[in-house]
């Protein structure tokens, strides 16, 4: 309270300072730049959180493409994008054994999972993808989220070619390969998933058995 | 508090005849649904009676009421506050939502430590007070649209910081608030998705909570909501009525102004 408190009254006394400048210039309040904002966003971050289980307040450290896609979103200028793009694709660790095929019905498992990661977690809680909160990916599931496209039928339409096998890998290490500032999380990346959980979600994506494909 | 439980449990019960439909379209449908029939009863009225009650009862170290309190009309003016929140008050030098600016007129009239209220968990002691008193509060201004002042330089800095926070990336998932309310039309498996930095989505969103919670028999107030959306998005813990969620109200409620009315306490999934 107190922090917070005293926070606002050096931010009025700094506001009320530039007024006094800036009624003397007759411009009013317009000299607080968007620089400034962006110095008082930073400030009230930094002072409005605390740790909470396994969450620690260095979940608000920003990486260089976490500052970029804050500030521009989707509309990232072209050098950002092929910079993003190539540091995140020199960033994906491919299979120690070059296998990318697991099994798909764990890979359906870890695809129905939201578990992990936040403060009602534990540590040693197995981490899930996610994934039907934000795409459509088998025909039965009819609870699936549509932030990301529909998956549904993904390697009848791609084939379970080599190729393929390692664009999915990748996508889910760090999506940023082929679209910077995505909204999907850097699984791979943020360790979020192991390579054993990646090479089966990938299973449930590909293999021809899994009903992704085969209803 | 007998009936309170028994009404919740019918309403619960109905909720789940409602929420089974087979496919995603009748989902959708069925959840529209409840919320029309539930809309005629909700339980959120417990919650105001008592929240009038706590307004006008003398309470705390100094056996006083709130019926002085400035929510920003004026000493004891409570119709129309909740839709020009969060706003700056003068007496504080801070820019305050309606759960801060409660915490400083408890404190100032009543004698209860906003420190120790801020740091009790949700639906604990003086925080369930809050919940009443926020239910309440809130339903004096139902029907009216947004109108959160803008004149006053922090008000306008607290608008900037908010739109910032809601932009802020990071953690594990990369997840922002934009991730998930940045479009029209999305949703999170059969969850919709308002996408907050439009008007009229922003004013139904914001202008929801608190909401009563058929899923938990609960009355969330907005403090509550922000915090299980940080939550998701793995971030670490914010204070209660610290800088971050004012900042993002402000966001939200100048998003909303003039758009939509405000149906807060709404009631919800
Ligand atoms: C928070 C949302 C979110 C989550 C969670 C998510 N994704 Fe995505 N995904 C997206 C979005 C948005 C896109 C489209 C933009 C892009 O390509 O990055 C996408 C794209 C993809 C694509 C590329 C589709 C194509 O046509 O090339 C694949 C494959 C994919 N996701 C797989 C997954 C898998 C597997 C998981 C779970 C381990 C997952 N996603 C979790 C949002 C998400
Ligand atoms: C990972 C996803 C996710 C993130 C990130 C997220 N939210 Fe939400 N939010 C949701 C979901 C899901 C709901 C609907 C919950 C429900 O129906 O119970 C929701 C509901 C809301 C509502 C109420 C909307 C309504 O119509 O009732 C508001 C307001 C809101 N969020 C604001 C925020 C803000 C501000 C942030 C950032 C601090 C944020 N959310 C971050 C998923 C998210």
């Amino acid at each position: 309270m107190n922090i917070r408190i005293r926070q606002g009254a050096v931010a009025l006394a700094v506001l009320a300072a530039l007024a006094t400048v800036a009624g003397c210039a007759g411009t009013g309040a317009s000299r607080v730049t968007s620089a400034d904002y962006d110095k008082d966003a930073a400030a009230v971050m930094a002072a409005s959180f605390r740790e909470q289980g396994i969450v620690k307040t260095d979940r608000l450290t920003q990486d260089e493409i976490m500052v970029a896609c804050s500030k521009f979103g989707h509309s990232l200028n072209d050098d950002l994008r092929e910079r993003f793009q190539a540091s995140a694709l020199a960033d994906v660790k491919w299979p120690s054994d070059g296998k990318y095929i697991g099994d798909w019905k764990e890979g359906e498992k870890i695809a129905q999972s939201g578990r992990g990661l936040t403060w009602t977690d534990k540590a040693d809680d197995a981490n899930g993808g996610n994934c039907y909160n934000c795409h459509r990916i088998t025909k039965k599931e009819i609870s699936y989220g549509t932030i990301g496209p529909s998956l549904y039928q993904y390697g009848k339409v791609h084939g379970n070619t080599e190729t393929t096998q390692k664009y999915v890998w990748a996508k889910i290490w760090n999506p940023n390969a082929y679209s910077a500032c995505t909204n999907m999380p850097r699984f791979g990346t943020h360790g979020i998933l192991d390579e054993k959980q990646i090479r089966h979600i990938v299973a449930l994506l590909l293999d021809p058995k899994s009903p992704v494909n085969a209803e | 508090m007998k009936t309170n439980s028994t009404y919740a449990a019918c309403v619960v019960a109905s909720a789940f005849m409602f929420a089974t439909p087979v496919l995603a379209d009748a989902t959708a449908e069925g959840i529209a649904k409840y919320r029309e029939a539930l809309a005629e009863g909700n339980p959120a009225e417990l919650w105001e009676m008592r929240g009038e009650e706590l307004w006008k009862e003398a309470r705390g170290p100094k056996k006083a009421t709130l019926e002085k309190c400035d929510l920003g009309q004026g000493p004891g003016v409570v119709k129309g506050a909740f839709v020009t929140l969060p706003r700056h008050f003068a007496d504080t030098g801070r820019v305050q939502d309606l759960e801060s600016r409660l915490l400083t007129c408890m404190e100032t009239l009543q004698g209860i430590p906003a420190d120790e209220v801020a740091k009790t968990p949700f639906g604990k002691g003086e925080q369930k007070n809050i919940e009443a008193l926020v239910a309440w509060i809130s339903a004096e201004s139902r029907g009216m649209k947004f109108n959160l002042p803008m004149a006053h330089p922090e008000e306008k800095r607290m608008y900037e910081i908010g739109k910032r926070a809601f932009n802020y990336r990071g953690g594990t998932h990369d997840f922002g608030c934009v991730t998930c309310h940045g479009e029209d039309g999305k949703r999170i498996r059969l969850q919709d998705l308002p996408n907050l930095t439009k008007g009229p989505d922003a004013a139904r969103g914001f202008g929801s909570w608190p909401a009563y919670r058929v899923s938990s028999g609960e009355l969330w107030s907005m403090q509550r909501r922000l915090n299980d959306c940080f939550r998701q998005q793995r971030f670490p813990y914010p204070l209660y009525g610290s800088d971050v969620t004012i900042a993002l109200s402000s966001y939200l409620g100048v998003t909303a102004n003039g758009t939509v009315e405000s149906i807060a306490p709404a009631i919800k999934r």
